[in-house]
């Protein structure tokens, strides 16, 4: 059986995350997904964290998030603003099944480009459009960065400490929310052309996608007026449920216990304190009720203790506890490991991006019995020019030639340094000492046990 | 109206609470044909969660379940008995597909892994939702949305510098992992296609949670630096900040007109040159805080909102939930639907995520009541009223 979405083929002409990601699970399910970049916009997430903090050389091919979030694409350049461009992506539309794109919901369309005009070419192509708010409506056209659309979504409102501010998560969390909606949508709209032999155009709206995952807080709104506002890391009745400091810099364990079962393992696992018999905490109210005082009780036990033991500790007895994991524990957690999701990927050393060699990367969110998924290195700016103008267009040498030359594609950004705001590298101990890393491992290709 | 996409599957839905239940859903939305199956006399554990209705816990009136089931049929079967077990055989012929989020385990323990199931329909997917997975060390440990969160790494980069970690609001790993499973099971799906065999698909809460981190986790192997949470310098550009009446939340990423920003803020000295990069501005931040959020203050949320959209700011709102059910952006494209349900009323939900132009999601039917369509689905089977008595009596269903 050949590996899910084999045959079909995807043009990705997303940028930075939503579209990018959700193509990324079609291509690691075996589409063919050709990303789309031009010499003079090359994709923003290209820059900005760099191997071995450096933007010396390739610069534009050791962009981290880039060489995540394209693994199992290829990789072509067409500037789009060149009719010649516009005509040479309507030739590919014609031999394509999907095409996908987050561009601002005006921009196909003044590109000619928009999914009737495809449908002309392609009649049975299915066209995915993600946009902060949707393509109508009053705020289609409006700026929409993730940053800013977890506030929007209602989502930020019921996040932050009690008596806090709202907060965000940091990233941009509604692009991981839209991703793997779109992949779903054109996992629909695949199986529906499949059975009917009819493409369609998908509006996503990442607004509308991200107002899901607060739906119990809607409806409270919408059956009792009531409008929910933020617990920190409490819950409306379980106790105690929180977060403790454990030994060591900055590390947490969770625990949660939602029955008189899970408070006696708890109790049992801690030695039976004499505090865990008093009146105050004798059922699930008054715990809930003197919450801040078994918190600090509890602590007192974690503080002295290893996160990672904590946790298999309280999970023995049966209690639901887990280590605050950092992105590094992630990496090289056992059971992840075991698990087969972080995969090991070597890059090609050519001049000029000789460190970018083996890392890690995180894998698939599921597995799959008949048709197991693996992954492969993200490709290099313009790799399968190629491939796409030369086998699947039937171009010749000196066609490509001249194209090259007028700037239509390339194999090179225009620009001689990152041009993002993010991209200048700042030394680790600045970052430090800003506070934007806890640490840095001066051997941590070692700790991931990488070659050389 | 024309058929949904899926309108030709048959989901048998043996799930509970949220990470299965919203993978059914997004199912159900687009036209697949979706029997959840309950335990007589209890059901979905969901029914017992808040909200109420009028706050008055009620099995039909909870708003987490409602929001979560609708577009389904309800049927109850007692999987713990012989009988009930036969009788589930039966509807799994039928199936397409089998979604369920039990612990591991459980399931082989009814006689009713995978490999039995397939023996029984060849064609059949099965998706499996659990915590941690369906191997691995963590497999048979415990969770809640507050462990995923912790183990999968999204709390750690959330919270203030000074602070401890924080989780998101609600069951935000949850949900994301029901929309993965959702996409996983389509991708099964397609994989047949016309009448190849099924399979199994095993979908983590963990490691959906973990998708929201890849940027600090490469960061990492990238440069041996372990990122954290919000910074000690420079937080404010990542912050909501205070205006007259709520929050708003501007967003300082990709290009921004640095002087004409000074300008719709009313501020001048925000185009000073010591603030005229991304690096200068976090280098100064908090003389850039002193300058900004006075002007913020001046504002209402949602007068600054538009403003600044106007001005090609794309700045963000903190949007309450009755912000969000009022929004005219929402409401103009037709997010939210309504449905009557026979105890809980007409009342208004949030609609499908995505629309499609030739093969649209829509709201068949409010969230089944427990056992609101055994006499239907049984009665497919040939099951007669006098059967259904039987069963009933004998706690079956």
């Amino acid at each position: 059986m050949g590996l899910p979405l084999s045959g079909i083929r995807v043009l990705d002409l997303g940028s930075a995350w939503a579209i990018p990601i959700a193509i990324r699970y079609l291509a690691i399910l075996g589409a063919e997904v050709i990303r789309i970049e031009s010499c003079a916009r090359p994709d923003i997430s290209r820059f900005g964290t760099h191997a071995e903090n450096t933007t010396e050389g390739r610069f534009w091919e050791t962009g981290a998030r880039f060489n995540h979030i394209n693994v199992n694409k290829k990789d072509i350049t067409i500037d789009l603003s060149m009719p010649k461009g516009v005509a040479l992506f309507k030739e590919l539309v014609k031999v394509s099944d999907v095409i996908a794109e987050n561009f601002s919901p005006r921009v196909m369309r003044n590109l000619g480009l928009h999914y009737e005009v495809l449908r002309d070419i392609k009649p049975d192509i299915i066209m995915l459009s993600s946009s902060g708010f949707g393509a109508s409506g009053p705020w289609a056209h409006y700026g929409a960065w993730g940053m800013g659309m977890e506030p929007t979504a209602g989502i930020s409102h019921l996040t932050g400490y009690i008596d806090g501010p709202p907060m965000k998560a940091g990233i941009p969390y509604t692009d991981i929310i839209s991703s793997v909606h779109g992949t779903l949508a054109i996992l629909i709209a695949l199986e529906h052309r499949r059975r009917t032999g009819r493409g369609q155009w998908i509006d996503l709206s990442q607004n509308e996608a991200a107002v899901q995952q607060i739906g119990e807080a809607i409806m409270d709104y919408t059956m009792n007026g009531r409008v929910q506002g933020r617990m920190g890391n409490r819950h409306p009745s379980m106790a105690p449920h929180g977060i403790y400091r454990c030994r060591g810099n900055d590390k947490w364990v969770v625990i949660s216990v939602s029955s008189e079962e899970e408070w006696k393992a708890l109790c049992d696992a801690l030695g039976d304190p004499p505090w865990s018999r008093e009146q105050r905490f004798r059922d699930g109210l008054s715990r809930w009720r003197h919450q801040e005082e078994l918190d600090r009780l509890i602590e007192e036990w974690t503080i002295s203790r290893d996160h990672h033991e904590v946790m298999h500790t309280l999970q023995q007895a049966g209690v639901p506890a887990g280590a605050v994991l950092t992105p590094k524990e992630i990496l090289l957690d056992p059971h992840l490991r075991e698990r087969g999701y972080i995969h090991k990927l070597t890059h090609p050393r050519l001049e000029g991006m000789e460190l970018l060699g083996t890392r890690p990367y995180l894998g698939m969110p599921w597995r799959m019995s008949r048709t197991p998924l693996s992954l492969e290195r993200s490709p290099l700016f313009g790799e399968h020019n190629g491939y796409a103008f030369a086998e699947l267009l039937g171009m010749t040498q000196e066609e490509m030639a001249e194209l090259e030359r007028e700037g239509v594609i390339g194999n090179r950004p225009l620009a001689d340094e990152p041009t993002y705001w993010g991209a200048a590298t700042v030394p680790l101990p600045v970052l430090k000492e800003l506070g934007y890393i806890e640490e840095w491992d001066e051997n941590y290709h070692e700790i991931l046990g990488l070659d050389g | 109206m024309a058929d949904g996409a899926l309108s030709h599957i048959k989901v048998l839905d043996l799930t509970h609470y949220i990470a299965g239940p919203y993978c059914t859903r997004l199912l159900a939305d687009y036209g697949a044909e979706v029997i959840k199956v309950e335990k007589p006399g209890e059901g979905d554990g969901a029914r017992r969660c808040g909200p109420f209705l009028h706050d008055e816990p009620h099995p039909e009136k909870s708003g987490l379940f409602l929001y979560l089931n609708s577009n389904k049929r309800g049927i109850t079967l007692n999987l713990k008995t012989e009988t009930g077990r036969r009788i589930f055989k039966e509807l799994l012929r039928e199936a397409d597909v089998l979604v369920e989020n039990f612990r591991p385990g459980v399931m082989a323990s009814l006689g009713l892994e995978y490999e039995d199931l397939h023996r029984i329909n060849p064609k059949l997917v099965m998706t499996s939702i659990s915590n941690f997975g369906q191997s691995g060390p963590y497999r048979d440990y415990k969770a809640s949305e507050i462990v995923l969160y912790a183990l999968g790494g999204m709390m750690y980069i959330m919270g203030n510098y000074d602070r401890e970690p924080l989780k998101h609001g609600l069951s935000q790993g949850q949900y994301l992992a029901a929309a993965t499973a959702a996409a996983a099971t389509m991708s099964a799906i397609y994989a047949q296609g016309e009448d190849g065999p099924g399979q199994h698909v095993d979908v983590s809460i963990m490691e959906a949670v973990t998708e929201g981190i890849f940027w600090p986790a490469v960061a990492y192997s990238y440069s041996g630096g372990v990122p954290r949470r919000r910074p000690k310098v420079g937080s404010v550009f990542d912050a909501c900040m205070p205006t007259k009446d709520g929050y708003v939340a501007p967003v300082f990423y990709g290009y921004v007109d640095w002087d004409a920003f000074s300008r719709f803020m009313d501020c001048p000295e925000l185009a000073d040159p010591k603030f005229a990069s991304h690096a200068d501005r976090v280098m100064h931040s908090e003389e850039f805080a002193a300058l900004l959020l006075p002007k913020i203050r001046e504002w209402s949320k949602d007068e600054l909102f538009h403003a600044a959209q106007d001005w090609r700011f794309a700045f963000g709102i903190v949007n309450t939930t009755e912000d969000v059910v009022h929004s005219p952006q929402l409401r103009e494209r037709g997010f939210f639907v309504e449905m009557d349900h026979p105890v809980a009323g007409r009342l208004t939900y949030p609609g499908a995520p995505f629309k499609l132009s030739e093969s649209p999601a829509q709201a068949r039917r409010p969230a089944p009541l427990l056992g609101q369509h055994n006499e239907e689905v049984y009665g497919r089977l040939g099951y007669t009223g006098g059967d259904l008595v039987k069963l009933r009596e004998g706690g079956i269903i």
